[in-house]
């Protein structure tokens, strides 16, 4: 896997990839910093990633959209807070939320976790870590919910190691919507350990009602390629649990599920 | 030239780590008698002409959807203020 894909630049997939039909579209805004290593991660997970520009509302008939990380117009006004306003997110929103047919399933990762919060697509927000420093650091998470098109290849309950990088990382929510959060079991990602921000029930990532939007503050795309990832029982930098997250929306939309 | 201002303040409910931050470093300079500090923004929204009830209306709901983010903050107040 190493040795074909070039670290920065050549994105396409090769034609003869079966996989190659789930286009999904990667956001660049202003300020964001993952773009180039999510679509990466698409591309490692056998999709085709499209890039998609903050100022076009044209989706190009992508199948899936990542928000990646960042920081957005500078964090200005509150992280996320700007971007939501932006015309690409009119579309995403109203496909994402819209009611008839399946909904166009959409991953906001850290500053695109905020972006979704802002933009109602989930509930709750994100403050400052309860500490006031910037975290980074390999953070373990246990996935809770595999029925997304996000996790449906990972194990219920399976432990991951990915990196998380932020500084308003603390998931904060009114009491009503985090119960009916937990008993509805959209609490898709939950930190193992002692709190790295101090989030509301160790919330690391969430779900909306329908299950196509998920958001998470860690970064599942820093950790797709052994080498480049967090350290694990195989070695240094060798984990790649991030991957799951890709190859799983790839099998949801070219039809497999396992 | 008349100025629409727009205080935004962290819910009562929220914990206030900027906030708890400041209260913290202030005995380092000599301020006590200070139990905790909350800390919020002001907007200044500048108006060339006349404060219309339109434009104060359109303040408020600006306030609410944009300046603030109800799950987190709360508006405080939204005033008129002269020769600012």
């Amino acid at each position: 896997m190493t040795a074909e894909t070039p670290l920065i630049g050549d994105h396409t997939v090769p034609e003869t990839s079966p996989l190659a039909g789930a286009r999904i579209g990667i956001v660049t805004f202003p300020g964001t910093l993952d773009d180039r290593d999510a679509a990466r991660a698409v591309r490692l997970g056998g999709g085709t990633p499209v890039p998609l520009w903050h100022a076009n509302d044209a989706l190009h008939g992508v199948d899936a959209v990542i928000l990646p990380g960042g920081f957005s117009y500078g964090d200005y006004l509150r992280a996320g807070a700007i971007a939501r306003f932006a015309p690409v997110m009119n579309t995403i929103v109203a496909e994402a939320g819209a009611a008839a047919g399946s909904p166009l399933p959409v991953l906001g990762i850290c500053n695109g976790f905020q972006i979704l919060t802002e933009a109602h697509l989930l509930p709750g927000s994100m403050i400052k870590n309860d500490h006031l420093k910037f975290t980074c650091r390999d953070q373990v998470l246990r996935v809770e919910n595999t029925e997304t098109a996000w996790t449906s290849q990972f194990t219920q309950d399976e432990l991951i190691t990915v990196p998380m990088k932020n500084q308003d990382g603390q998931y904060v929510v009114d009491d009503a919507t985090l119960h009916a959060l937990e008993d509805q079991g959209r609490v898709v990602f939950r930190y193992v350990g002692a709190s790295p921000n101090g989030s509301k029930n160790d919330i690391a990532g969430v779900a909306n009602e329908r299950g196509n939007v998920v958001g998470l503050m860690p970064h599942p795309e820093h950790a797709v390629e052994a080498g480049y990832g967090p350290d694990d029982a195989t070695g240094l930098r060798e984990g790649t649990d991030g991957l799951t997250i890709f190859t799983s929306v790839v099998s949801s939309l070219t039809g497999g599920n396992a | 030239m008349p100025t629409i201002v727009v205080e935004v303040m962290p819910k009562p409910e929220i914990l206030d780590p900027q906030g708890k931050a400041i209260a913290n470093a202030l005995p380092h300079l000599g301020f006590t008698g200070f139990s905790s500090v909350r800390q919020g923004k002001r907007f200044e929204l500048n108006i060339d002409g006349e404060v219309t009830d339109e434009l104060l209306e359109s303040a408020r709901t600006a306030a609410a959807e944009m300046l603030s983010n109800p799950v987190i903050e709360d508006v405080v107040s939204v005033t008129v203020a002269e020769g600012l």
